[in-house]
This record gives C-alpha cells, sequence and structure tokens, in this order.
C-alpha cells in the first residue's frame, strides 16, 4: 500500500473533534473515528502526494510507523473511507 | 469552556466520548408531541401539539446549522412527525443539505404513495414502532388497531420497493418471549429488527412497574442479543446487561450530553430523548442557536466532566457496566451515581426496595380525555395469573375463584 497512490473516497466528510475527527460515509452510512490527529492530517493530505509513502513523510510520520499507519489506512480502505488513486478519479478532478 | 481546553487529545474512544464532542452523534428530533396513538409507555408523554412547536422557518434554520455543524443525520421523532403538515417538506429540506433522516413513525401516514415517495429518496431511514409480535400484545400498550396500522405500513415500503427499513421494538415484559417472531416479522417485510431498551420516561414511568422484564427475563433477552445481537440493532441501549458477562457489540456508555441529546418540539434541547425532566435541560436553541446549547451549556458540561461511580465503584463489572442508564435511575428516585434500577447483579431491586421519591414529570402532553386509540392494559396481566383451566379448581372446591362480595366479607 505504501507504494501505492490513495484519496479520500469523494462520499467522506471529515468533521473535526478535540481527539481526531469522525469520518462519516454517506453511501454506507458508517461512521469511523480517526483517533489520531496525524492520521487525520495523512487522510487529508493522501490526494495531494505521490503516494502514501509520500504522504505519511510530508505529514512528519517517522518512518518505523509507516506500517502500523498503513494498516490503519487498510481499515479505512475495508470500509471505503478512501479509495486507490485511478485514472478515473485523476480525471474527475 | 476550561473543561475542553483540558481534556486529553490521547486515550480510548469511551473516554474521548465522556468528554463529549463537537456536536451530537446522535441527535434525536422529536417534530411535533401531538400523535394519533396514545401509547402507554410514550417516553415524551406525547399526545397534544403544543402551540409553541417550531415554525417551518425555525425548523429550516435548525437544519441549516446542522449541517454547519456537520451532524450528518438525526433521528426524527415526535409524537408522531408524519401528521405534522410540513413534515414531508422537511425531510426533503433535511436531505438536500447532507443532513441524513431516520425517523420514527407508528405509521399512520406511510401510504402506498408515500412509501414510493421513501423508496426514491436516498438518505432516508424509515423506523416503525411495534411493540408487540401479534396484535395482542402490541395492541395493549399502543392501543387498538396500532398493530395493523404498523404492519400496512411496513408492506406499503417493501411494495415500493423500499429496502431495509427498521422494525423498533421497546423489549417489554410481554414481548421478551416474542424476540424470534420479531425476527420473523422483520424478515418478511425485508426489514431490520430493531430493539430497545423501556425506561421509565415520560409515561413509561406510569406503567414501567408493570411493563418492565423480570430479572430472569433480562438474562433470556442477553443471552438472545449475544447469539443474534450481529443481525440486530439494539441503539446500544442494553449496555447495563454487559454485566451478565460479556460485553454486547456497541457503545457501552450513557452518551447524554456527550454524544446524544434531545432537541423537542418547542427547540428545548435535553440532555437524552429519555430525560424530558428540567433537571436535564440544557436550554433552547431559538436565543442563540443550537450549537451554543450544546457547547456551553453548564449542564453539558457538568455532563462531560468525570463522573464517580458511586455505589457502583466497587463492583466488577463497572467498566462495561457503567451503572447503566441515568435517566433509568433518575425516574424511578434512585441516586445517579448509584446501580441502574435494572441492575443485573441485584443492587437496583435493593435500592428500589430503599427510601426514593420519584420525581414529578415537569411537562405532560397528553390527551386530557381518552380518545378510542387508548390502550386498555388489562386482558394480558389477567392472563398471565391463570395458570390453569378454571375447571380444575372447580374440581376441588365449588367455591374456588369466588370471593364475598365485600359488604358480605366484613364482620
Ligand atoms: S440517559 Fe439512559 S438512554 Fe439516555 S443516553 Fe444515558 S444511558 Fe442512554
Ligand atoms: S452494581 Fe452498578 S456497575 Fe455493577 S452491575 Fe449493577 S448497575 Fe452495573
Amino acid at each position: 500500500m505504501l507504494e501505492e497512490a490513495w484519496t479520500l473516497s469523494p462520499s467522506v466528510a471529515l468533521r473535526p473533534e478535540p481527539f481526531g475527527a469522525l469520518a462519516y460515509h454517506f453511501g454506507n452510512r458508517k461512521l469511523t473515528f480517526l483517533k489520531r490527529r496525524e492520521l487525520v492530517a495523512l487522510v487529508r493530505g493522501l490526494d495531494e502526494h505521490i503516494d502514501v509513502r509520500a504522504a505519511l513523510t510530508a505529514t512528519g510520520i517517522p518512518e518505523d510507523q509507516h506500517d502500523a499507519y498503513a494498516v490503519a489506512l487498510r481499515g479505512l480502505a475495508d470500509a471505503d473511507m478512501i479509495r486507490p488513486r485511478t485514472a478515473t478519479t485523476e480525471d474527475a478532478r | 469552556m476550561t473543561e475542553l481546553a483540558e481534556r486529553p487529545t490521547t486515550g480510548s474512544l469511551v473516554q474521548q466520548f465522556e468528554y463529549g464532542l463537537d456536536a451530537p452523534i446522535c441527535l434525536t428530533w422529536e417534530l411535533t408531541y401531538a400523535c394519533n396513538l396514545e401509547c402507554a409507555h410514550c417516553l415524551s408523554s406525547s399526545g397534544r401539539r403544543d402551540p409553541r412547536e417550531l415554525t417551518t422557518a425555525q425548523c429550516e434554520a435548525v437544519i441549516d446549522e446542522l449541517q454547519r455543524m456537520q451532524v450528518f443525520y438525526v433521528n426524527i421523532g415526535g409524537g408522531e412527525p408524519t401528521i405534522r403538515p410540513d413534515f414531508w417538506h422537511l425531510l426533503e429540506y433535511a436531505v438536500d443539505r447532507q443532513v441524513g433522516v431516520k425517523f420514527s413513525t407508528n405509521g399512520v401516514r406511510i401510504t402506498p404513495e408515500r412509501a414510493r415517495f421513501l423508496a426514491s429518496t436516498d438518505y432516508v431511514d424509515v423506523q416503525i414502532s411495534v411493540d408487540g409480535a401479534t396484535a395482542e400484545v402490541n395492541d395493549y400498550v399502543r392501543g387498538p388497531g396500532s398493530f395493523d396500522t404498523a404492519v400496512r405500513a411496513l408492506a406499503n415500503l417493501q411494495d415500493a420497493g423500499f429496502r431495509d427499513a427498521k422494525i423498533s421494538v421497546v423489549c417489554t415484559r410481554h414481548n421478551i418471549d416474542q424476540l424470534d417472531d420479531f425476527k420473523a416479522l422483520a424478515e418478511r417485510f425485508g426489514a431490520t429488527l430493531r430493539l430497545t431498551r423501556l425506561r421509565p420516561s415520560g409515561r413509561g414511568a406510569d406503567v414501567w412497574d408493570e411493563l418492565h422484564p423480570l430479572p430472569e427475563q433480562q438474562r433470556q433477552l442477553y443471552d438472545w442479543l449475544m447469539a443474534h445481537g450481529d443481525r440486530v440493532l439494539t441503539g446500544d441501549s442494553f449496555f447495563h446487561l454487559a454485566a451478565f458477562g460479556e460485553s454486547l457489540p456497541g457503545l457501552n456508555l450513557c452518551g447524554a450530553g456527550r454524544v446524544v441529546c434531545l432537541i423537542d418540539p418547542v427547540g428545548d434541547v435535553y440532555a437524552c430523548p429519555f430525560a424530558i425532566h428540567e433537571t436535564f435541560l440544557a436550554g433552547n436553541l431559538l436565543t442563540g442557536g443550537f450549537q451554543q446549547v450544546w457547547q456551553t451549556s453548564s449542564l453539558f458540561a457538568q455532563l462531560r466532566s468525570p463522573q464517580t461511580g458511586g455505589a457502583c465503584a466497587s463492583c466488577s463489572f463497572y467498566d462495561s457496566c457503567r451503572g447503566g442508564c441515568m435517566a433509568a435511575k433518575f425516574f424511578t428516585g434512585l441516586p445517579l451515581d448509584g446501580p441502574d434500577p435494572e441492575c443485573v447483579q441485584g443492587y437496583g431491586e435493593l435500592a428500589l426496595a430503599g427510601n426514593r421519591v420519584v420525581p414529578a414529570p415537569s411537562q405532560d402532553h397528553s390527551k386530557t380525555a381518552p380518545t378510542r386509540s387508548q390502550p386498555v392494559m388489562l386482558t394480558l396481566t389477567r392472563r398471565e395469573e391463570i395458570d390453569a383451566a378454571p375447571v380444575t379448581a372447580c374440581a376441588s372446591n365449588p367455591l374456588a375463584g369466588y370471593t364475598l362480595p365485600r359488604s358480605l366479607a366484613r364482620p
């Protein structure tokens, strides 16, 4: 996953909260809590970087934590909170 | 807001929830106190419309604010919300502003035409209230004809292609034996079953002693939820049952004023839909808006500050049960930092047997004169007591079951 390009799903809204953020998916109506502010910054930044690793670095997350964050992102992907950035999503912008 | 400034930013989600969120995640909005039915256990003592009910424009302003606060969905109830003439307009208004709606109804206005409209929307959930899997058990508390009304609504929704309606059941002494039947009813209509806890709120206070599940029925409910819980919704309302052993899925904490709250028909904001009482009134949204009440009310600040377990603190199940439901304690006159009246470790019964003063209701919108919808709570309790055919008793004593008229019985 670290070498892939990802983005926040178009149907997801992030609501800032003191502990991080609450992510709501308007399509599947799932509510997810992003329990760290770093994770929120990472998810918001996914779009602007060539791949996940670049986004992690830009968010200032130390390399030894990259794998742990990849696991968290995988969980978000399972709920369709984030999606792989494909040619179509690039075109749409 | 010193409380918020001092809150830690790490810790478990439950801990974070205890400190409160910037906006609620479970917001109930009761649009009207008017209702066509007169359910015996109505949590909001509904019946008559309040003349101060928010106008259409005021409701729209509330929705605009919810959109700004990113409250992604709201549970609309009442009373019977669909009898407000602007109900369908407000529904569309909310959905158009990305405020999803789940509304609770007794089904009275879910005509085939409305069902088709609902099926065409994408962001609306419908929850039909049914408190018995048979007309007999349901109508006993919800009033004559109410079961047929609910089933007709479910059929209309299904025929219109509305997917995954919810059937919402308040668990009582009379329907705990029907849990499998409720599940079958839900399956018949392609719906999802939702079970919630009977609380002594509103008119529920008057019938709670008679209707709340007996201790062995709580166990039965717990076992059933452990076996079927993954496909049944509970609104996280049974966390006091966690003291039987394993926690049930969902949030194990009282969310009142922290992640839960209620907007009532006149714009009063309460800590929880089951806590409509001046003690839990945080303010009115007409003065400075909902966000101001949610974020600055002193009541909510108090509810979000660390709580003590009181008499529960030494209980080994405190971590999962957390002393149960604040509203249930309050309306049975128990201390808020002690055990729940239905504490499954038996401490509730002890507490109920002690000295307590049940608080007087601070408001009541019940109809003043009973109508033909009023439930007649007679049949079921009598039947429970009959454990054998009367003929058996007669066979042993021709006067069995016959009590002398009072005047004759006196010496
Ligand atoms: S008062 Fe009871 S019903 Fe209300 S949020 Fe707390 S536990 Fe739930
Ligand atoms: S004593 Fe309190 S914490 Fe323990 S089970 Fe009873 S209500 Fe729950």
